[in-house]
């Protein structure tokens, strides 16, 4: 009788917590159906490889955007890569205590820090001293958002490293530093480019940060020193525009944008499913 | 021939904590010699001080004399990644490095020093494989992941991967203590083969090991060396009584 009871409360828990798990990712698939059935009618070749057409017009597509996103991407990662993983690696491997705790809790707090703050920042290093609008300052302003979270899984994935290895790799003789370069971080390799992969698709979304800094533009790329489109903000400026055109092809600019960030996840996965895995 | 070590008042602290005291030892070269002792007695430190690996670990700080052939390793213009290359080891449980393949794992040595030449990895590669009694089940498997190994090959992946430094002096400590009897004894085969050509150190729990691989035997207690002379003498009339209570199974 005990053992029935138990099985049965079992069965119900099992079913419980499946059933949360199920609900944790129904928005995602509520979104990606809900942008299929409003986005796909607007898509096109045209979406893919046209300027968008004048008010009035119809017809049209957001080309610019989609490459004016992935070069405020490659600008930021250019920007926060290399410093995020470096510094990830300072805190993780440093000896000493006081300067990377007050690091981590910096770094901590401005990744808590509003995005749109981050723009108003980098209005005031970048857009003001330089007069203008520009690719550089959505970049550098991607960037600043991306920097802690590079910082901290990188840290985290360092420190996942097992001290055997490092210790098996100082034991043969073998500098600090190489141990680090072709020990350390070829075994954290696929936990930190799934670290990078996150902070790109939190930057490649980001819209506040760009609005006084990249500020979008209707026309093709003119340079790193020109204000330059991006697909979150022609989605802005499309929703919030009077046409039904532009409401379609603002749905259709976020399926883009959702299947972007969707596949480049997918691709980090399976490019770091490599011979031999590391730490995760 | 290889080399001996001759330690001299060596003292060893972790932070404020006095792990080793005033340590002199002889350690006989191309012999093999056990250290013993229960748990927490020091003897992973005082192995971990010859080759410079104490250090490693934060506020951790060693004091006194280790010469190796002469040389104190100690010494003011040392550099302890030179140490390490002449004094391997071999850690508890089997380390392999995960993203490389057996080849790579025992190659790390050399390549990370800089060697290129295929031709000199290679034999060094096989050469220390033979060496580690290893060469025959894995000269198939040379590309797969030496995490793929079991845990007895892979130990032995990782002695093959110290030998092929060339070192002098090869510590192990608790080399057996995750393996299972069959895969001891071909470590324990292997040690006996080894030391024709090295000077082994070896930390062990299990005193029959000591007594079967070593020809010197010290027992450590408390940080401190309480005893150290002929294995045969240590297990068959100590002149300690504490040592004697130790292998006796009275204590520890």
């Amino acid at each position: 009788m005990k053992a029935r009871v138990r099985r049965g409360i079992n069965a119900v828990m099992e079913w419980l917590t499946a059933m949360s798990a199920l609900v944790v990712v129904l928005p995602l698939i509520l979104i990606l159906v809900f942008l299929v059935y409003q986005g796909a009618s607007a898509l096109n070749l045209d979406f893919f490889i046209h300027l968008p057409k004048p008010v009035g017009e119809p017809g049209g597509g957001m080309a610019n955007a989609i490459v004016g996103t992935l070069i405020l991407i490659g600008l930021a990662s250019c920007l926060g890569l290399p410093l995020g993983i470096l510094g990830g690696v300072y805190l993780a491997e440093s000896r000493d205590r006081r300067l990377p705790w007050v690091i981590r809790f910096l770094a901590d707090v401005l990744n808590g820090v509003p995005s749109i703050v981050i723009g108003i920042f980098a209005y005031t290093v970048v857009v003001l001293p330089l007069r203008r609008f520009s690719a550089l300052a959505g970049g550098f302003a991607l960037a600043v958002i991306m920097l802690p979270i590079v910082l901290r899984t990188t840290e985290e994935l360092v420190r996942l490293v097992p001290a055997s290895l490092r210790e098996a790799a100082l034991a043969l003789g073998i500098p600090e530093w190489k141990v680090i370069l072709r020990v350390v971080l070829p075994t954290a390799r696929a936990g930190i480019i799934t670290g990078v992969m996150v902070s790109i698709a939190r930057i490649a979304g980001e819209t506040a940060p760009l609005l006084f800094t990249a500020f979008g533009n209707r026309f093709w790329h003119q340079g790193l020193l020109q204000p330059i489109a991006a697909l979150p903000l022609q989605i802005f400026a499309y929703a919030i525009a009077p046409y039904d055109d532009w409401h379609r092809q603002a749905w259709a600019g976020a399926l883009v944008l959702i299947v972007m960030i969707f596949s480049s996840s997918l691709i980090a996965r399976i490019v770091t499913k490599g011979r031999y895995s590391g730490v995760r | 021939m290889a080399d001996g070590i001759l330690v001299k008042q060596l003292n060893a602290w972790f932070g404020a904590l006095h792990v080793l005291r005033d340590i002199d030892l002889t350690i006989a070269p191309g012999a093999v010699t056990a250290i013993i002792g229960p748990s927490g007695c020091g003897k992973s430190t005082f192995i971990r001080c010859l080759n410079r690996m104490h250090e490693v670990v934060p506020e951790a700080r060693a004091q006194g004399q280790v010469l190796l052939n002469g040389e104190d390793l100690y010494g003011p213009r040392v550099d302890p990644v030179q140490v390490r290359r002449r004094v391997g080891m071999v850690f508890q449980k089997p380390n392999p490095f995960p993203t490389m393949s057996v080849f790579d794992n025992v190659a790390a040595g050399l390549r990370l020093d800089g060697v290129r030449n295929h031709a000199l990895l290679d034999e060094a590669v096989e050469h220390a494989l033979h060496q580690a009694a290893l060469w025959g089940e894995v000269k198939d498997v040379l590309g797969k992941s030496g995490a793929s190994l079991s845990g007895g090959q892979q130990q032995r992946l990782c002695i093959a991967r110290a030998l092929a430094v060339r070192p002098e002096v090869l510590l192990m400590d608790e080399p057996c203590s995750a393996l299972d009897p069959i895969a001891t004894a071909k470590i324990e085969e292997l040690i006996v083969q080894l030391k024709k050509a090295l000077t082994i150190v070896i930390v062990t729990h299990n005193m029959q090991q000591a007594a079967r691989v070593s020809e010197a035997t010290a027992f450590f207690l408390l940080g401190e060396l309480v005893e150290f002379d002929k294995t045969t003498r240590i297990f068959t009339n100590p002149s300690d009584r504490r040592t004697e209570d130790y292998i006796t199974g009275r204590f520890g």
